[in-house]
């Protein structure tokens, strides 16, 4: 799969962090997603793209378990997380999500202080032992979050005020806060202005160094601008994946070609 | 736009129709909204203009001089002694003191001293005995003993009752309400606040100008207590588990749609449940608060239910996912962020639940509430639960039935603090939304 690696896109050499075999997702009698395998690699960033509903963000929010808050939804074949299997009844989603930390479509702060947003992961896994080394982690995960230096003065204030960009990047580094191995993101950029979704996007590319980041975007020259590794789903299928470069200058199914030059989706 | 001559300055049929029909609609919704205020002032003027009179009560203040010849005959001051001169010890002193009003003011009456003593309360004997045996040290001096007038001198006052009223009427005569006349101006009769119809205990049917409602109105708290006590942890925790945790399926389908039937299910039948489980089977005191606090549980609860599941609901999905994301777990979730986020409409909730609660009359009827005069407040929690007492809206009720019409007014009175009881928790709950109230 991939052995087309491009000059600036080096990744092979690196690990595989999230290994998906065979996974089938039916939502009731919905058959959602169809024998998706895929490798996810350690410090790369990967792009789902495809049409709506085409089952990216249900994957997506297979790989932490979002969607066993869903009644109706089954997940059937294999997730491996370092060689783990998420889906193994003895793993605790609770303890997976502090692994697997998500990022959502929509800003959703807590309606609470910046610092308070930010310090609620570590609290409740008890990252800091006291309120010097919760400050430390805080500072730390806005500073990834890039967004210290707007807030640094004003940790008291609610998230819910900041402003959309703000707020997203808020959320990041809450997500960053409780030192994620992955760090899932759904559409985030799709609510914010396009200078707010540069930052976001500047933001993901500085993450790469410290995280296995997964996004899923409707945009495909955010594809292009922030990720080294592309997936393209239609119909609950995954047609293919490959590196960015290749899907985006050469790709090898006809349905991929089609999208991305805009004739389907 | 076929018609070349349609102008935009002019509108045609079909847009004066509609607009017609706008502004109709309009009217009759204002004409709806006019109506229903109207009878809004209506009740409220009417229950104003009836029931402020009960807060206003008619005094008689006398020189009462405590004679030890009648009092205590052995001079010792021994309160076993004391207890022995009955009210009747106490009548000739309470006319004595009338002929000393009538020879000090100049009064000129033909009455004899023993009418001139109807005009007060029946109580007043009573109330002086009592004040004896608290204070037995007073005993041979004179005091200043403010008396409760009778309810017809009360009513004579207050317009209720007239010369012409009083024809056939044993209990006054026109010499009297002469007299009366003659003691008001001499300032001896007085009609002023009366604190004891807020504090006090209900009366007998002898005696409506001594009527509180103040016991009731304990009563009614034990019940509030009760009912929050038990309603809102329910509530509260059994809404959490079918918003949050139960399982989707036809069971819980069931529980839901009986929950909303319970809401609708008329209070008599609580009063009817509550008297055959609590009383008839588990012996819980008759007329006790206590009961009465958990049938109005069992009827308070689908509200705090609904209220609570709702505000649940409207916490927008996105919190909870945001918590569960960064690994919280479900009831993390759902303690640290949606709850308190949901608190002040489940407050809002529990507070209108509440003043339902205290509203309900009906099944206090069938567990005793109703009809059962408690004289005294009660001594404390334990006793104020498990004694019998009555309730606020029982008690109104008891007094609207009774023949006198003074108990009338004392019923309108009733209605009057009621209805500041429910319009200050209702306030509250509108406060606490408006106060607490996020925008998303």
């Amino acid at each position: 799969m991939y052995d087309a690696p491009s000059l600036e896109n080096t990744v092979d050499q690196k690990s595989t962090k999230i290994a998906a075999k065979d996974v089938q997702v039916y939502y009731g009698d919905t058959h959602a997603i169809k024998d998706v395998s895929v490798d996810l690699l350690d410090k790369t960033v990967t792009a789902f793209i495809g049409p709506s509903g085409c089952g990216k963000s249900t994957f997506l929010r297979c790989l932490n378990r979002m969607n066993d808050t869903i009644d109706i939804c089954r997940v059937e074949g294999d997730i491996l997380l370092d060689n783990e299997d998420i889906y193994d009844p003895k793993v605790d989603p609770v303890q997976l999500r502090a692994k697997v930390g998500m990022v959502f479509q929509k800003p959703n702060p807590f309606p609470k202080s910046i610092y308070d947003n930010v310090a609620y992961g570590p609290r409740i896994h008890g990252l800091a032992r006291s309120k010097a080394e919760l400050d430390e982690i805080v500072e730390k995960s806005l500073r990834r979050g890039a967004i210290w230096d707007e807030v640094k003065d004003r940790l008291d204030a609610p998230g819910t005020g900041l402003s959309g960009g703000q707020q997203q990047r808020l959320c990041i580094a809450r997500a960053v806060a409780t030192e994620p191995e992955v760090l899932l993101m759904d559409e985030p950029c799709s609510a914010l202005d396009p200078i707010a979704t540069a930052q976001v996007e500047e933001l993901i590319d500085e993450l790469r160094s410290n995280f296995s980041v997964v996004i899923v975007t409707h945009s495909m020259q955010q594809a292009a601008r922030v990720s080294q590794k592309t997936a393209f789903f239609h119909l609950g299928n995954l047609v293919e994946f490959g590196d960015t470069t290749q899907i985006f200058t050469n790709p090898i199914d006809p349905r991929t070609e089609s999208y991305i030059t805009g004739r389907i989706g | 736009m076929t018609d070349a001559t349609t102008s935009l300055l002019t509108p045609d049929a079909h847009t004066k129709k509609r607009n017609a029909a706008e502004t109709r609609f309009k009217m009759y919704g204002m004409a709806a909204i006019g109506v229903g205020l109207a009878m809004l002032l209506l009740l409220m003027g009417t229950i104003l203009s009836n029931g402020t009179g009960a807060f206003q009560q008619t005094f008689i203040t006398l020189k009462v001089e405590l004679l030890e010849a009648k009092l205590d005959k052995k001079g010792t001051r021994n309160l076993e002694d004391l207890k022995k001169v009955t009210t009747f010890g106490y009548t000739p002193l309470i006319k004595n003191a009338f002929g000393q009003v009538v020879t000090e003011t100049g009064i000129e009456t033909k009455l004899k001293t023993k009418d001139q003593a109807k005009l007060l309360s029946k109580s007043a004997a009573a109330d002086l005995r009592n004040y004896v045996l608290a204070k037995p040290d007073q005993i041979g001096k004179t005091v200043e003993f403010t008396f409760l007038a009778s309810s017809r001198v009360d009513g004579y006052l207050k317009g209720r009752v007239s010369r012409a009223s009083i024809e056939n009427d044993k209990n006054i005569n026109v010499a009297q309400l002469d007299f009366v006349d003659q003691l008001k101006e001499a300032g001896v009769l007085k009609k002023r606040f009366n604190i004891n119809f807020i504090l006090g205990a209900d009366a007998s049917d002898q005696r409506p100008e001594a009527a509180g409602i103040g016991v009731a109105m304990a009563g009614s708290f034990f019940m509030m207590l009760v009912v929050l006590a038990l309603a809102l942890p329910i509530g509260v925790a059994a809404s959490i588990y079918l918003e949050e945790f139960a399982p989707k399926n036809w069971i819980t389908d069931i529980i839901e749609v009986n929950i909303s039937n319970l809401a609708a299910v008329p209070s008599i039948v609580f009063g009817i449940l509550g008297l055959a489980v609590f009383i008839n089977y588990m012996h819980l005191p008759q007329s006790a608060p206590l009961v009465g606090g958990l049938v109005l549980t069992l009827m308070t609860l689908p509200t705090i239910i609904i209220s609570t599941r709702a505000s649940l609901k409207s916490v927008p999905p996105s919190i909870r996912d945001a918590a569960l994301g960064i690994g919280a777990s479900k009831m993390q979730a759902v303690f640290h962020h949606v709850l308190p986020l949901a608190a002040p409409g489940i407050l809002t909730g529990t507070i209108i639940g509440l003043a339902q609660a205290l509203g309900e009359t009906a099944p206090l009827l069938l567990i005793g509430m109703i009809g059962f005069i408690a004289s005294n407040a009660p001594g404390g929690i334990t006793e104020g639960l498990m004694s019998p007492n009555s309730a606020m809206p029982a008690q109104i009720y008891e007094w609207a039935k009774r023949a006198d019409p003074a108990f009338y007014e004392r019923a309108w009175g009733g209605i009057i603090i009621l209805l500041v009881f429910l319009i200050t928790m209702n306030t509250i709950a509108v406060i606490l939304r408006r106060r607490f109230e996020r925008r998303w």
